[in-house]
């Protein structure tokens, strides 16, 4: 371990100068213990990122083969595919990423590498929803569902079992983060929406959704069963067998009643879903809502009384790297290292979404865009998303208000619950009914 | 040519490429499924334990009940009405349009919505069955209703229609194949003996074009049986099928009952095939 600790010299200008003081770091052995693998040209690297669509794109692809010197291949894949790529094909990947509804699966399984926080320059800056389990005032947030701090940490460097405590390993650096709530159509709810049990309200039988699966779509379930008074939960984002029995139970009632228009499965699906006016509100994802309004029709993300329901993506670098070509490895820890440094989460957080290091992407965007999308400061001038279409003009606000009026209400997170096997047997029970 | 070798070798020698790909790619899988259906399962993992709770919920579980209850509800659905659609379609063509010009013009019209993509498809259903879609704005501007209805999309219906929508093609094709085969000396003879459109199409068309229909059988049941894309776009999720329930599991990275559903449905789907095939050699009529 401690030969791939670079004191004195910082990793990046170290392996951006690899290249040109190859011959005289080889002969010389002038870069006290690295091995003779740094003579290789980092040119010649590609290293392979596979995520979410959300986290992959060409835009940064190829910004960080310029800065880095060496080759990002990006590729997208849905998460299924990508856990099974992960088991069956772990050599084929270096970098990947997953949201807190994949975190469960990672355990005990061997493939994901334990960082060593040193390695991973920008921990200090990060906020503490990662680094502490706490909001930016101190306070710890909800511990419902996949809480950022329950898969931050692995509890030593084997990286077999998640620590609820602050240790020297981190499973994967945090990218980026949000606070999901009800999408509404303002113009046809036709009254103020502030509970989650609105989804359940009889006013809108037949015009709610819910994201189709047992991740997401039940935890937003349980937000509004337990608004309606209809149950109580010990812990919604890991619910015991029984409460899934009443949850489910509960849901048949529901949906034979006729109150659910759709489930969807994709963002497609639901930014379709509240474009034609199907659906009048549903639990959505906040590029979503972005998106229905930049097709000009009105569609706000509400902030409600019971909290928001809480995610975040970490990107990971893959076990075997640890044990192959040290080169490799070392470049992929730099790639980790620049996706936080300003440029990738500038480019995101011009979608909605967060940075877990605010204070680098600040400086790559104006004012006015870091005041309408972290501040909660009404627009100065038109709002440009990272394609260039207008999103929101001068004066406009986000909805929720700055990063910790929205982000400071967690009352769940996306999951991945313990009796999983038991809630996707009764979740087929539900659409059979 | 003859080198010793005898007339039995070289039939083995002939069926032994077929033989040794059909064991690679279908038999060798086929045996994992059916040994993954008798393991335990975690998250994303497999262990390699004997375990017969996912067969016990097959046949202990009401869901497997509802499940092939709805499927089979669809697959009588939309095999009766594709039938009709698909031979009345087909007899029109072969039968009453005389210029093969016209034929060819309107085969390809038949063909033509799967120019576009499945996605695209299925997309495009909303703007027409909508709440506030052109059927229902159509209704509403007649006078026929005055709320628009719901059960257009996202229901049994929608599922019902893209099927009919999807597979008369599927039924069409072998029957206007098999009524292509019918010689017209045979139904001038009808005529002759004085026997009307009717009773010819009774009497001397239908037991003609059996194998067509029974061709177009398997194509139409196979197909609904084994999907589960539509069924869950059009009805939202909200309405389960043996293959959306195998997708389910797949999703949630849960094998185990994947496998034991893959392996009921792929013996119930044998058993139909099979006794289909019992009435009609396939393989004898297709060769005429």
């Amino acid at each position: 371990m401690s030969e791939t600790e670079s004191k004195g010299i910082s990793r990046r200008s170290l392996l951006k100068g690899a290249a040109a003081t190859a011959g005289a770091a080889v002969g010389s052995g002038f870069v006290g213990g690295f091995p003779t693998i740094w003579a290789q040209n980092i040119k010649d690297v590609t290293i392979t990122h596979v995520g979410s669509i959300y986290t992959t794109n060409p835009t940064v692809a190829a910004q960080a083969a310029k800065d880095l010197g060496f080759k990002v291949e990006m590729q997208t894949l849905d998460q299924t595919t990508q856990i099974n790529r992960m088991l069956t094909q772990p050599t084929s990947i270096d970098v990947t990423d997953f949201g807190n509804t994949a975190m469960g699966y990672f355990k005990g399984k061997d493939l994901i590498m334990a960082i060593p926080v040193k390695e991973y320059k920008w921990w200090d800056k990060t906020v503490p929803l990662f680094t502490q389990g706490t909001y930016a005032d101190g306070k710890p947030y909800s511990m419902q569902g996949y809480a950022p701090i329950k898969s931050q940490f692995w509890t030593d460097a084997n990286a077999t079992d998640y620590s609820l405590t602050p240790t020297d390993y981190i499973v994967g650096i945090p990218v980026m983060y949000n606070a999901d709530t009800l999408g509404v159509r303002p113009d046809l709810v036709g009254r103020p929406i502030t509970s989650w049990k609105e989804l359940l309200s009889p006013d809108f039988t037949g015009k709610t959704a819910l994201q189709d699966g047992v991740n997401v779509g039940v935890p937003d379930a349980a937000m509004a069963l337990e608004a309606n008074g209809d149950l109580t939960y010990v812990d919604k984002g890991n619910m015991t067998r029984e409460e899934i029995d009443k949850t489910i139970d509960k849901l048949i009632e529901y949906k034979k009643a006729g109150q659910f228009r759709s489930f969807w499965t994709n963002f497609d699906q639901s930014v379709q879903l509240m474009a034609s006016g199907e659906v009048v509100l549903q639990s959505m994802f906040a590029p979503a809502v972005t998106e229905v309004r930049t097709r000009g029709i009105p569609c706000v993300f509400q902030a409600l009384d019971e909290g928001a329901r809480g995610w975040y993506i970490f990107q990971m670098a893959m076990k075997h790297l640890d044990s192959g070509d040290k080169l490799r490895r070392d470049c992929v820890m730099e790639y980790m290292n620049w996706s936080n440094s300003g440029f990738n989460g500038a480019y995101f957080s011009r979608q909605g979404f967060y940075s877990s290091v605010p204070d680098n992407v600040k400086p790559l965007m104006t004012d006015n865009e870091y005041g309408y999308w972290y501040e909660g400061k009404a627009a100065t001038a038109d709002i440009i998303d990272p394609f260039g279409k207008v999103m929101e003009k001068a004066g406009a606000v986000r909805d929720g208000g700055a990063l910790w009026d929205r982000m400071g209400k967690i009352a769940i997170w996306n999951t991945l619950m313990d009796e999983d096997r038991y809630l996707v047997r009764r979740w087929q029970d539900f659409i059979s009914a | 040519m003859a080198v010793g070798v005898s007339p039995r070798t070289a039939s083995w020698l002939q069926a032994t490429p077929f033989a040794l790909i059909m064991t690679a790619l279908v038999i060798v899988p086929l045996g994992i499924i059916v040994v993954v259906s008798f393991m335990d399962y975690g998250f994303a993992e497999i262990i390699p334990e004997f375990f017969i709770g996912n067969w016990t919920d097959i046949f202990k579980s009401t869901l497997t009940l509802d499940l092939y209850e709805t499927v089979l509800r669809h697959i009588v659905i939309v095999w009766a009405i594709t039938l009709v659609l698909g031979f009345t379609v087909a007899y029109y063509l072969l039968f009453h349009v005389r210029s093969n010009f016209w034929r060819a013009i309107f085969l390809t019209a038949c063909v033509v919505p799967f120019w576009t993509s499945g996605v695209v498809r299925s997309v495009s259903w909303v703007p027409l069955l909508g709440r506030e879609g052109l059927v229902n704005q159509a209704l509403m501007g007649m006078g026929f209703i005055q709320q628009p209805i719901s059960w257009l999309l996202y229901s049994e219906f929608s599922v019902l229609l893209v099927y009919v929508n999807m597979l008369t093609l599927a039924m069409l094709g072998p029957i206007a194949n098999s009524m292509a085969k019918i010689s017209p000396s045979v139904i001038q003879a009808a005529r002759d003996q004085g026997a009307t459109e009717w009773q010819t199409i009774v009497e001397v068309i239908i037991p003609l074009i059996k194998p067509g229909i029974v061709v177009g059988t398997i194509f139409v049941v196979t197909a609904v049986m084994g999907d589960g894309f539509i069924v869950k776009s059009m009805s939202g999720n909200q309405v389960n099928t043996p293959a959306g329930a195998i997708m389910n599991e797949i999703n949630a990275l849960q094998y185990p009952p994947a496998a034991a559903k893959s392996v009921l449905m792929l013996v119930i789907v044998l058993l139909f095939v099979g006794t289909l095939l019992r009435f009609v050699d396939i393989r004898k009529e297709l060769a005429r």
